[in-house]
């Protein structure tokens, strides 16, 4: 609370990201945890930003009408303020600066946060996902794996789960002595085993090579992975550095296997480059960010791996430097693609609680929990989850939730809503009680999964059985729109196939418990013909489907906007009046124009045609709109 | 000259065919007057192809063996027989097919015929003419909409406006159809002037009357003012007579300022505030002719290769500048719809010629405005009367399609423009329109190539000359049948009396990737998810029904108990 100079502001203006000369007037209040801003409208409308979220806070030169402030939200929201006292804007400013950047954990939200969940009822949501199961449920032959209680304690790796599934052929000391030699004593362990051709995914950190170590405690592990699938020859270890990363690796003692002393491998580099922090860079334009050039290489990388699991039943090992971010893309999206049941609602959580989760996926310093070194930051999970949003696209009935599901998931893993992804391994969580003081996200959504349900999905649809084979041609990607250029709910006019469809379905099932207690009735009344005549109780509500209110359809203003000026309502004030050149487009589309969806940047109409509409050919006719 | 006598061979054995989605299939190619045939002469004659030898844009021939390497050929035999070639057709529908002929002499027989017979100008030998199905006879209805429907439709517009037969033998504007709507107080000889006053004699005339406010969309081509600012009595009080009264009107310039200045060079020029002073004149540049078609060629080539990296991809598809026409016309005509339904004002909307911009604008802010547009019946109308009879030259404009490597003489995809936007609009409302993206990709084929008369020839003129009417048969009334109509429907429609503003950011405009992309490997998914939620909807009609069924059976009942009840007590006295 002590960063708080000004709890309330009075006569704030929310401007329209649409058009930036509609607003809304209201009150805004700072909590300690919230930025709540309330319309004087009648509905009160309140609008609730969480700190954790606000990615960064900026202020615009003070103008007449007051000192506009821009909040950027890691979720892509933003929402633009105009505060009619400079002090107010510079203390607001000055708080939100300070309480989005915590230094502790304890500050979190997270630790905050009380649903009013009783004890017993925390305990059991946060074992709603319990990875025992999930490894069972892979059916891992007992034979060949099996859990191993080396890393009790974290003795081995402190950053893996105390709970590691290795082969059963590989001896106590081999996996001492491999971890020894994995950076961060990250040694291979399962990720996936793949029942049908009992190939598995394995993961690792790069091995401590430098230029000619070995150590033969390593090399049994990896021929204990390959003999684990007793059908193949060799494996694969798939690096997923550029093979120029690896190389330099070595000069710091690191790097990666040699095929000379690792027998039966086969070294494979696939490149999935992880991205500079700064993520506002691709609204510049699709192209100059490179993003889908990203989200495609971890595509592809796991569409490679994918493939030599299911079709040449080839065990894999995963690993880049650490093992923490680009293994974990290339892990889950092979997972994805394999398994079925990872594009199911409750699947997509066990993967993520195991692939990421569990194996230390550094959450704290990648999504900026606590203010840290801006270096660690990146948007590796945002890749993933766009990865399978690309792969949603390819097949549409394949998942079982939607994008509002992969949306949601991303808000949280920035929002320090719930404890799930706080701090950078499991070590660490434990340390901080997190399971004691925070709760867990995964039975939220779960509660609320009929909104994440693709209407689409059967789980007897053909798209949905077996492993699926995306395309990586460059035009299969596409902007997600519906993530970065995020519109407010004024805006949203546009009509949703699956919303209207989710309707349809529900409509249809109370219609077929209504068919159902009808021809109950109906034989009841044969039945009973002296029967007393009861009234017709029919009257159960229809489901109304989302017809868009009136007005809804989206506005006009974006047609004209610019020829218009606020003091000239219905006439188009000729352009001649403006210096600037006008556009066809809102003025706000300069800011976020690009478009990505379908990739191409920035095709506003500003383009050699828009110069022209500022001349008028007569002259005649100029000095008339002067006036 | 006969057609037949086009073709050197009519038939190859043993030819290979290769195509999108399916293994290479070995089978007989057939060349007939107006059909490529390929069937590999099983019974169940399912693998068979026809493609329309309209249908086809470029075809192109690699010939090994030509000359040379003699020791081959003497070893083959004296007939060459280890000679092949490969041919390479591509569509206009955007589909590449690969023919391995065996055979070198068949090969390029083939390819010649193939190419001679597929650039036929002349309209009446083109298979429209000769197409007969057995069930059905030229004697049905033609067409399915008029100007002279829409004003008996339209109540609202008996008052203020009338039907003018004043260009009955054509002489006045040879694009226009007979029959037009004009302000009720201009007479035929003002009509008369006006159009020689416009180019190509296109005078304004009505095309679109806004059922909320009576406020109308004019069209025409621009005045032919020339350098020295000549003016046109007639055609001032005619635009005078349709805003009648109301203070302001809207002329909408689809050039920008300076071209339209540039114009009064050549001839044409535009209307001045001086003569036309209760009309406020903007201007909004839309690209035409060539510009188009180049854009359109480029955007096809960046779709064919699928090895591009990303960057590459992004680069080409921006290039192309095919989404930026999009745009621009998604943003005049909601600018059109919003002068009419926002400010109240009527709208003339006009570029040089009125013939393709023109249309694409006016067609698409009814689209916008007009519930009964969005539906099948509504949207063939709407084309019927906003490109066929209104003489968009379809002749010229869909000679050649993007693959072709004729030089481009009037060529230009005005009208697959028209269907992109409005596959943008459904996309962005995907409840509000009767139609799917199934109808307008069959429009997109048919415009190229069809069997149906419909859009042969450039105008209502051209067509009564060829007899198109009395030799063709109609797309529109053969797509309306109820056993095709069911094809195209939206499953999710939702009737709205709304307009619906689409939005022209950059972010919600998309490639159209049904057209675009039909012939690459991911349409199938999409196939699937499309039939998914024909499903869904289907069986919720169905249970819809039923409920209603069992509905009337039981109320059946209940009005049978009484009587039983009655039968009861009688038996138990």
């Amino acid at each position: 609370m002590e960063h708080i100079r000004t709890p309330k502001v009075e006569n704030v203006r929310m401007i329209d990201r649409l058009n930036p000369r509609r607003f809304t007037l209201g009150t805004l209040y700072l909590s300690s945890t919230h930025t709540i801003f309330v319309d004087n409208l009648e509905a009160r409308k309140e609008t609730w930003v969480l700190h954790s979220l606000v990615s960064n806070v900026e202020r615009l030169p003070t103008n007449p009408s007051g000192s506009p402030l821009i909040i950027r939200c890691k979720n892509f929201h933003v929402y633009r303020l105009l505060i009619p006292q400079e002090k107010d804007c510079l203390d607001v400013l000055a708080s939100l600066t300070r309480l989005s950047r915590p230094e502790r954990y304890g500050e979190l939200f997270c630790f905050s946060f009380n649903p009013n969940l009783d004890k017993e009822l925390r305990e059991k949501a946060w074992s709603f996902i319990d990875l025992k199961a999930e490894y069972s449920r892979m059916g891992i032959p007992r034979n060949l794996w099996h859990l191993t209680a080396a890393n009790h304690e974290y003795r081995l790796c402190d950053t893996y789960s105390s709970e590691l599934y290795v082969p059963k052929s590989a001896s106590p000391a081999v996996i001492v002595g491999s971890a020894k030699f994995r950076s961060r004593g990250r040694l291979p362990v399962l990720s996936y085993f793949h029942r049908d051709t009992s190939a598995s995914i394995c993961r690792s950190s790069q091995p401590l090579s430098g230029f000619s170590a070995r150590s033969s405690d390593d090399e049994q592990m990896l021929q204990a992975i390959m003999k684990s699938n007793p059908v193949s020859e060799f494996m694969y270890v798939v690096d997923t550095r550029p093979k120029l990363n690896a190389m330099a690796n070595r000069a710091a003692g690191k790097g990666y296997e040699n095929e000379d002393h690792y027998t039966n491998i086969k070294l494979q580099f696939i490149v999935a480059d992880l991205v500079s922090p700064s993520m506002s860079e691709f609204l510049w334009g699709l192209e100059n960010s490179g993003w889908l050039k990203h989200v495609k290489a971890v595509l592809e990388s796991g569409v490679f791996i994918a493939k030599a699991v299911a079709e040449d039943g080839v065990s894999v090992l995963v690993h880049c430097s650490d093992g923490w971010d680009r293994t974990a893309q290339a892990c889950s999206v092979a997972s994805v693609l394999l398994d079925p049941y990872y594009r199911t609602i409750k699947g997509l959580m066990v993967l993520i609680e195991k692939d990421w989760v569990s194996f230390g996926h550094k959450f704290s310093h990648r999504y900026a929990h606590l203010d840290g070194d801006p270096k660690e930051v990146s948007p590796v999970m945002d890749q993933f989850l766009e990865c399978v949003w690309q792969l949603r696209q390819q097949f549409p009935c394949a998942f079982e939730f939607n994008e509002r599901f992969l949306i949601q998931l991303h808000t949280h893993i920035y929002s320090c809503h719930y404890g799930n992804f706080i701090g950078n391994c499991q070590k660490e969580r434990k340390d901080l009680k997190i399971q004691d003081r925070t709760h867990s996200l995964w039975p939220h959504l779960w509660e609320n999964r009929a909104e994440y349900t693709n209407p689409l999905y059967r789980t007897d649809h053909s798209q949905t059985q077996g492993v699926l084979k995306p395309l990586t041609t460059a035009y299969c990607f596409k902007f997600w729109k519906g993530m970065y250029s995020r519109v407010e709910k004024s805006m949203a006019s546009h009509q949703s196939p699956a919303d209207c469809l989710n309707a349809v379905r529900e409509e249809s099932q109370q219609l077929e418990e209504e068919l159902s207690s009808h021809q109950e009735r109906l034989s009841q009344l044969k039945k009973k013909t002296l029967g007393e005549r009861k009234n017709t109780n029919r009257a159960s509500e229809q489901v109304c489907r989302p017809i868009p209110n009136k007005g809804e359809l989206g506005s006009p203003l974006d047609y004209f906007t610019d020829l218009r000026s606020e003091t000239h309502p219905p006439s188009f004030t000729l352009p001649l009046v403006r210096l600037a050149p006008p556009t066809c487009g809102d003025p706000d589309d300069l800011s976020t124009c690009s478009d990505f969806e379908s990739g191409v940047a920035d095709l506003s109409s500003h383009s050699s045609s828009a110069g022209d509409d500022a001349k008028e050919p007569d002259s005649d006719e100029g000095v008339n709109a002067n006036a | 000259m006969e057609l037949s006598e086009h073709i050197k061979t009519a038939n190859v054995e043993n030819v290979t065919l290769m195509r999108p989605f399916h293994p290479p299939l070995k089978g007989t190619l057939c060349v007939t007057s107006h059909h490529l045939l390929f069937s590999d002469r099983k019974e169940d004659g399912s693998r068979q192809l026809l493609v329309l030898l309209r249908n086809i844009d470029a075809i192109e021939k690699s010939v090994e063996n030509l000359f040379g390497y003699p020791s081959y050929t003497s070893k083959a035999g004296p007939r060459a027989l280890g000679s092949s070639g490969t041919v390479t057709i591509k569509c206009k529908d955007l589909l590449v097919l690969q023919l391995e002929i065996p055979g070198m002499e068949e090969c390029l027989n083939i390819a010649g015929s193939i190419e001679t017979l597929s650039s036929l100008e002349s309209v009446t030998e083109m298979y429209p003419f000769f197409y007969r199905p057995s069930h059905r006879s030229l004697q049905g209805p033609w067409g399915l909409s008029s100007a002279e429907q829409y004003y008996k439709q339209r109540e609202r517009l008996w008052d203020r406006w009338r039907i003018s037969n004043v260009n009955s033998d054509y002489s006045e504007c040879p694009s226009y159809p007979r029959a037009v709507i004009v302000p009720r107080e201009v007479d035929d000889e003002m009509l008369f002037r006006s159009a020689r006053f416009r180019h190509g004699g296109r005078f304004p005339v009505l095309s679109y009357c806004h059922h909320r406010n009576q406020m109308v969309i004019m069209r025409s081509s621009q005045p032919l003012t020339g350098a020295n600012r000549k003016r046109c009595k007639e055609d001032e009080l005619l635009l005078q007579a349709v805003i009648d009264g109301s203070e302001l009107g809207y002329i909408i310039d689809l050039r920008s300022a300076q071209q339209a200045q540039q114009a009064r060079m050549t001839g044409g020029g535009f209307e001045s505030k001086s003569c036309y002073n209760h009309w406020k004149r903007l201007h909004r540049h839309h690209e035409r002719g060539k510009v188009l078609q180049e854009s359109l060629i480029r955007l096809v080539e960046a779709c064919g290769d699928s090895l591009h990296s990303v960057d590459r991809w992004l680069s080409k598809l921006e290039n192309s500048k095919w989404l930026s026409h999009v745009h621009s016309a998604l943003s005049t005509a909601g600018l059109i719809a919003e002068c009419v339904e926002r400010d109240g004002h009527s709208v003339l909307v006009h570029g040089s010629e009125g013939t393709d911009s023109t249309l694409l604008v006016t067609s698409l802010a009814q689209l916008i405005l007009d519930p009964t547009s969005r539906t099948v019946y509504g949207f063939l109308c709407l084309l019927e009367r906003e490109w066929i009879q209104a003489g968009h030259p379809f002749q010229q404009r869909c000679a050649h399609s993007a693959h072709s490597h004729a030089r481009l003489k009037h060529e230009c995809p005005s009208f697959l423009l028209l269907l992109d936007c409005v596959w943008q609009i459904w996309r962005q409302f995907p409840l509000a329109l009767e139609f799917s993206e199934a109808l307008l990709l069959r429009l997109t084929r048919e415009v190229y190539a069809s069997d149906y008369g419909t859009f042969l020839s450039n105008s209502e003129q051209e067509r009564c000359a060829l007899g198109v009417k009395e030799n063709t048969h109609c797309l529109f009334q053969s797509l309306l049948k109820p056993e095709i109509e069911e094809q195209y429907l939206n499953p999710l429609y939702e009737c709205t009396d709304l307009a619906i503003w689409p939005s022209v950011h950059p972010q919600s405009l998309q490639l159209w990737t049904g057209l675009f992309l039909r012939w690459t490997d991911h349409t199938q998914n999409m196939e699937e998810a499309r039939d998914e939620i024909w499903n869904i909807m289907k069986e919720h009609r169905e249970r819809i029904g039923q409920d209603k069924n069992n509905h009337t059976s039981s109320i059946h009942c209940e009005t049978f108990t009484p009587f039983e009840n009655l039968m009861d007590e009688l038996t138990i006295l």
